[in-house]
């Protein structure tokens, strides 16, 4: 279902043309080995210098705000303020802006842990409510057998273009009014991201399940397993990389969140997870501006710490879901 | 800490209730009689999805459509919002950006992913390299907000530059710049924040694709004489097809509905605004929820063709298995 990455060595021969391909005629180009392989380093050294200049270009923003989060405020703001690159010539360092954007104390404070913990509240559960919904109704999309099962599913996968925006109004007086959730609390939250999440896991789920030998299921119905045995048993064990990936999209997807939360949080330090917080204090221009880069890099610590650690699996789900279409 | 005692305990309290009714479902499911249960089976399991997403998205979808035909009272009034939107030149040149973000965005991206997935193919380091350009993916919109305001960032010519760019400017003896507020070109210069999120994206899928590709096809085309160039273009792009089409669609999709991006760096002034900030402006912020429900729907409207494409596409697929 994945594609495993050839190792390392047996590419960098394929690369170079030392191995011919099975069962064909030898050709006179394999007779100039050497020319080849002189051009195709060539090729590869040009490959790897502009690949160096991509990556480079694409970290330096990020390296800066890291650098620039170390950096007095003096340095930051202000009339003897400079760029971040002057960091290495003048080395002042200080971890002050960590400890006032999460432990200071005071209603002035960016108070950022608190806002760490509502944004880790409202991601487990989520995270839990959409994986358990999605892979049963994937299931069902994959090998429930009922008329208009086609449709449905399209219908689902259609789903995903309704923009976000066009939802908020009408669910946000549905919460309030009708069901009467108190606002203040996660449960808005929850319900709404789990909606939101719901159309892309069946999606990302389906294709991953529907790959799934149906011998395997027919044989465990033969055994006598009734759907759940099968679809606890089977289904979920086999399903893990996908699942997995998936796990790891909603994560990111409701830590990143910020318009979701603007409508449903009401902002409270009680609720209000740390997107929120990050952008009021940005949003606000002041002599306080030399914390932003400290605050931003304690809201992006936690998706880059999942997204390093679990990459493998992002990566691969990534690919089982998006290209087996 | 001791806020996290609450917090938590809300936590365990919904997970709980969830695994109680998820418990249920399965009781409910198991103990059918045999002549319904298949149907059981089929209710139980989607039941939960489908109410919650034709509460969440269907229903306030089609909400947002009545909408998008009332005036700022509630009051029908036809096409009014539609008029505005095509003759007003504010909202004109929020279509002018839309278009050119959903040009340039899947273009871009899907290019420089292609080019960095080709060019880090078997190098050394392979796995470090990628890693460095998937990792924008991982960081929100406001967060990039913060990364590139500071990199954009403006000071008078007389005193030092604190952002990269206008440093180098200033090295290479030009005026510094005001890259956000210059308009038209500052679109472009917030095109690139979201080029620089979605092209990770681009990189991997792709990149897997390419190594998807039989070793023995691309060998083959060097026996035959082909260059590099000629392989890649004659071996590896139609091998990739499938992959280049959903990268470009999925960019598409998410660049039509950029907001945050806009909303944290220029909240839509100086002529950068697009159809989803506009929307949120006009809705939230301007008193108009008839304008902005039109402009959900133009949205929709656009995104429309893309979706069926993939969905007939899917359904080709399913029909072949």
């Amino acid at each position: 279902m994945t594609v495993m990455p050839a190792p390392d060595e047996a590419a960098n021969q394929s690369g170079t043309g030392t191995r011919p391909a099975k069962g064909r005629p030898v050709s006179p180009e394999d007779s100039a080995p050497i020319m080849r392989r002189v051009k195709t380093k060539l090729t590869s050294r040009w490959a790897t210098a502009a690949a160096v200049i991509i990556a480079t270009i694409w970290t330096v923003p990020t390296f800066g705000l890291l650098v620039s989060s170390f950096r007095p405020a003096a340095k930051q703001v202000g009339p003897r303020s400079d760029g971040w690159w002057n960091f290495f010539t003048d080395w002042d360092f200080t971890f002050k802006n960590y400890v006032d954007v999460t432990a200071a104390a005071g209603s002035q404070s960016a108070n950022l842990s608190q806002y760490f913990a509502n944004s880790v509240a409202i991601v487990i559960p989520v995270t839990v409510f959409v994986l358990v919904l999605a892979s049963m109704a994937a299931y069902i999309f994959a090998w429930g057998n009922f008329k208009g099962r086609e449709a449905a599913f399209i219908f689902v996968f259609a789903l995903q273009i309704i923009p976000l925006q066009m939802a908020l109004i009408p669910l946000l007086s549905l919460f309030t009014q009708v069901l009467q959730i108190p606002p203040g609390s996660y449960a808005q939250l929850w319900i709404a991201h789990t909606m939101f999440g719901l159309p892309l896991g069946i999606f990302l789920l389906h294709n991953f399940i529907s790959e799934i030998p149906g011998e395997v299921i027919e044989a465990a119905k033969v055994d006598g397993a009734g759907h759940t045995t099968i679809f606890w048993r089977i289904i979920l064990p086999l399903s893990v990389p996908a699942l997995a990936s998936l796990a790891i999209f909603q994560f990111l997807w409701v830590w990143n969140d910020l318009l979701v939360a603007l409508v449903f949080s009401g902002g409270t330090a009680d609720v209000a997870p740390i997107t929120q917080r990050l952008a009021e204090i940005s949003g606000t221009r002041g002599s306080r501006d030399y914390l932003n880069p400290a605050a931003a890099f304690v809201s992006i610590i936690a998706p880059l710490a999942v997204f390093f650690g679990l990459q493998r699996y992002f990566v691969r789900g990534l690919l089982a879901g998006g290209l087996k279409g | 800490m001791e806020f996290l005692g609450g917090k938590f305990l809300q936590v365990f309290i919904a997970l709980a209730v969830f695994a109680a009714l998820i418990g249920l479902i399965m009781l409910i499911v198991d103990r059918a009689p045999k002549s319904v249960k298949d149907k059981v089976t089929i209710v139980g399991f989607l039941a939960p999805a489908a109410i919650l997403m034709l509460v969440g998205l269907v229903y306030p979808a089609v909400q947002t459509s009545f909408l998008a035909f009332t005036n700022a009272s509630g009051q029908p009034n036809g096409l009014d919002n539609f008029v505005w939107m095509f003759t007003q030149p504010e909202a004109l040149v929020t279509l002018r950006n839309t278009v050119i973000w959903t040009i340039l965005v899947p273009l871009l991206s899907t290019g420089f992913g292609l080019a960095y997935a080709v060019f880090i193919d078997k190098a050394r380091g392979e796995r470090a390299l990628k890693a460095l350009v998937f990792m924008p993916m991982a960081i929100s919109f406001v967060g990039a907000g913060i990364i590139w305001k500071l990199v954009y960032d403006y000071r008078g010519p007389s005193i030092e530059q604190t952002g990269v760019i206008n440093a180098v400017r200033v090295a290479l003896g030009m005026d510094p710049k005001q890259f956000l507020l210059d308009a038209p070109e500052n679109t472009i210069f917030l095109i690139i924040v979201m080029v620089w999120i979605q092209t990770g994206f681009a990189m991997v899928i792709l990149s897997a694709a390419i190594k998807g590709v039989p070793m023995e096809l691309v060998e083959a085309a060097r026996l035959d004489g082909a260059n590099p160039w000629q392989q890649f273009r004659n071996v590896t792009i139609p091998g990739i097809r499938g992959a280049l089409v959903v990268v470009l669609t999925t960019i598409t999709i998410a660049t039509l509905k950029v907001f945050d991006i806009v909303r944290t760096m220029t909240a839509g002034n100086y002529e950068t605004s697009v159809v989803a900030n506009e929307m949120y402006t006009q809705a939230f912020r301007a008193g108009e929820p008839g304008r902005g429900a039109a402009l959900a729907l133009v949205l929709f409207l656009l995104v429309l063709p893309i979706v069926v494409y993939n969905a007939r596409v899917l359904r080709q697929q399913r029909e072949i298995r």
